[in-house]
């Protein structure tokens, strides 16, 4: 009824492809939310005058195509800064180059979320804090911080889980990952249709989880 | 002891404060008492350096509060405030609302600090509610928990900005014991209001601002009986 030639051996090879999506997926989210929650606050506090230099860069992360700033960032490192490591059988400099990017890309949407969730905290709660004797930090971190987290959470994992769709962009400077490794086993077994439903299908897998988790917290932390 | 000399105030073009000059002393209850716009709530914070001054000058306790030099979170310690909206933090339990300050500003145990906020809400009338979220509760017990959240860093200086005006009528009593017990027990007291009765009844003095210009100051029975000045005589006449 069903005939595939995908051996186990085949499966091992697209689940590493998936764990290096994953791995990629990973460090960006975790650098660019540093990022974003750094540039976010920043923008925030200074007011859109003073933030306007800052603004225009993530501006341009975000409306430049991911492939082109992978394509160009790839270029840039290898040929004008002349850094190219290969070792352990993999491509060290794309793979660091593909977080860098990444992390940015990541970053410039982070930001605005981080800058919507902090906007979003009423300014008299803010003020009652500080006339309470809290310093700005403290205020920050105890009473904007968990209410803006509430509401820039379905924004992030949304974001999140993009930022994972887009890592297939990464195989352009050459870093074997989920989709990349799909299209060599394409080539090789030519089931495109059906290695296309398994790598889907591994995607699903991965982001399932944090969607749901992701619906866990945003219940958890509902006003009660 | 809160002085307050030549004042003055702007929001961009518009004056609110118009020169004010008032002390208050330690142990009194002052209420100010005002049409809207008249200057009275902008007053209040300045007191805490929560608005800068445009010229003059507020001390507390001989601190310059609008002082490059002055920490104002240090100050803000010692002069409580208490909005018009309560302002409960929605994340956290009443319990938790009233620890924050004395946890994060007075760097105390989790044990001390609620202990202290415990006894504050006890002392306001919602020893039951301590594991409930704000929004659980009535505009009346919140703003109650807002009061003891101010208490809680044991202030010298308690300010009341208009905190019965968003009530359901029905909970401004509550609201007002809660100032009335705060009075009986020698707390220093400034509080900005529209209920004339309660002015009248707890007040060492009262103030009445006019258009950013504190028109006129006396002990309740002279302000409310035998106002001097024709806009007290108008405000007095218009809210009666």
């Amino acid at each position: 009824m069903f005939d595939t030639a995908l051996t186990m051996n085949d499966l091992i090879f697209l689940a590493k492809g998936a764990g290096i999506t994953l791995i990629v997926t990973a460090i960006a989210v975790f650098f660019g939310t540093i990022l974003g929650v750094i540039f976010g606050v920043f923008r925030f506090q200074v007011g859109p005058i003073w933030a306007a230099p800052l603004t225009f860069v993530l501006d341009v992360f975000r409306s430049i195509p991911l492939l082109i700033q992978l394509v160009l960032a790839n270029a840039f490192v290898t040929t004008v800064l002349g850094w190219r490591v290969t070792g352990f059988s993999w491509n060290v400099t794309g793979f660091v180059v593909a977080c860098g990017v990444l992390s940015l890309y990541t970053a410039a949407y982070c930001s605005e979320i981080v800058r919507g969730g902090v906007e979003a905290v009423p300014p008299n709660l803010r003020r009652a804090a500080r006339s309470l004797g809290l310093s700005w930090g403290q205020e920050m971190t105890s009473v904007t911080a968990p209410m803006a987290v509430r509401v820039a959470l379905p924004s992030w994992i949304g974001l999140s889980l993009g930022v994972m769709k887009d890592s297939s962009l990464v195989f352009i400077i050459g870093v074997v990952e989920l989709l990349r490794s799909t299209q060599v086993l394409i080539t090789r077994l030519q089931e495109p249709l059906f290695l296309l439903m398994v790598c889907g299908a591994f995607y699903f897998l991965i982001s399932f989880p944090i969607a749901r988790f992701g619906g866990y917290l945003e219940r958890r932390w509902t006003y009660d | 002891m809160i002085e307050i000399e030549n004042v003055r105030k702007s929001f961009g073009a518009l004056e609110v404060l118009k020169g004010i000059d008032l002390t208050v002393a330690k142990g009194e209850v002052l209420t100010v008492i005002g049409g809207s716009g008249s200057g009275k709530s902008t007053l209040l914070t300045c007191i805490n350096g929560l608005e800068p001054i445009n010229s003059g000058r507020i001390k507390v306790d001989g601190t310059e509060v609008h002082a490059k030099s002055t920490d104002l979170n240090k100050l803000r310690q010692k002069i409580g405030i208490v909005f018009q909206q309560w302002n409960a933090f929605p994340h956290l339990t009443v319990l938790e609302n009233v620890m924050l300050a004395p946890r994060k500003a007075l760097g105390m145990t989790k044990a001390q600090a609620e202990e202290v906020a415990v006894k504050q809400l006890t002392h306001v009338g919602l020893a039951e509610k301590l594991s409930v979220y704000p929004t659980r509760m009535s505009g009346g017990q919140q703003q109650r928990m807002a009061i003891a959240r101010a208490l809680a860093m044991s202030p010298t200086y308690m300010l009341f900005d208009e905190v019965t005006s968003a009530l359901d009528p029905m909970l401004v009593g509550e609201v007002l014991d809660t100032l009335r017990l705060l009075a009986s027990e020698g707390m220093t007291m400034i509080c900005v209001t529209h209920e004339m009765k309660f002015a009248r009844e707890v007040s060492d003095r009262v103030a009445f601002f006019h258009q950013g210009v504190m028109a006129e100051i006396a002990p309740p029975d002279r302000l409310f009986g035998a106002p001097q000045h024709l806009e007290t005589q108008k405000f007095l006449a218009a809210t009666h």
